[in-house]
């Protein structure tokens, strides 16, 4: 009886010493997920522009279009 | 679907480095790691450029096809992204890179290089839109926020745009189509007023509210 205890306990050490030597799967894909949430989702703080509304993605889409126009000096001036 | 670039200006950029600060401020980005800088050619001499360079977010990013671990991505917008947690440090991106792009902190033992950090677009990373796990990775998430990214939008002389490949390419197209030749390209009738047409009257000069004191 104590010799079976014995050989239990023994095979429990030998399978927890054992874990160490074990290794991650390697393949070729990356461990984790690469499907961001798309950016007009809207982001986790209070620092959104005003002039859209986070998860339409249409009204985001127009938002960049009017910031990225904003950068023409030409229609800003009317020069 | 929009494709997300920079484009810069060297008729305009006046090498004031705005936009490299405007980056590091926004982004926090560590001591010793300039995603932006300005390259000047012919520094001092009749002739010189400056011109605002980073990541290109470019459509077959080099950078990406040579990373071992496969820790780049692409999102919707054509922004080229990486995942430190991914990245092992190797360095071989930034011997792909034809624009120096990819920076490394030394600030590991023995001087050895960090995690590979670049321009985002501010666009962030993996991590959950604009929270606080991606703001310490990669900066501030602004294309979540509804804004652009912070260099463009505060360039001083606007040299630096980005944006929608397709709006960008229509403003630069615009501008090199009115400002002209000779001093009109780098903006002096746009500072200081455009000479007057031919068979307009020249603008009359205005008058003085008060004589100046005299000593």
């Amino acid at each position: 009886m104590t010799g079976r205890l014995l050989t239990v306990a023994a095979l429990t050490a030998l399978s927890l010493g054992l874990v160490a030597c074990s290794e991650p799967a390697q393949t070729t894909k990356a461990a984790y997920s690469k499907a961001e949430k798309p950016q007009w989702t809207g982001a986790a703080n209070p620092f959104a522009a005003p002039g859209w509304q986070a998860g339409d993605e249409d009204s985001w889409r127009r938002q960049l279009q009017t910031r990225a126009r904003a950068q023409n000096e030409y229609t800003r001036t009317g020069n | 679907m929009a494709r997300m670039k920079f484009i810069c200006d060297a008729e305009r950029c006046i090498e004031c480095n705005g936009c490299v600060t405007a980056c590091k401020n926004e982004n926090e980005v560590p001591w010793g790691v300039n995603r932006r800088r300005v390259v000047t050619l012919s520094d001092g001499v009749p002739g010189e450029r400056s011109i605002s360079v980073a990541c290109m977010h470019c459509s077959d990013a080099p950078c990406m096809a040579v990373c071992p671990v496969d820790c780049f991505y692409r999102t919707e917008e054509g922004v080229v992204l990486h995942d430190k947690d991914t990245c092992i440090g190797c360095g071989y991106c930034s011997y792909a890179c034809p624009f120096g792009a990819p920076q490394f902190p030394g600030s590991g033992t023995f001087g050895m290089r960090g995690k590979m950090d670049k321009c985002t677009f501010c666009a962030g990373g993996p991590e959950a839109n604009g929270s606080e796990a991606e703001f310490e990775k990669y900066g501030r998430n602004r294309l979540a926020e509804g804004k652009l990214p912070a260099c463009a939008e505060m360039c001083s002389t606007k040299a630096l745009i980005g944006g929608d490949g397709d709006v960008v390419a229509d403003i630069f197209r615009e501008r090199v189509l009115r400002r002209g030749t000779g001093s009109e390209v780098w903006g002096w009738g746009t500072a200081y007023g455009q000479a007057p047409r031919p068979g307009t009257p020249a603008p009359q000069p205005t008058s003085r509210t008060s004589e100046p004191a005299k000593s």
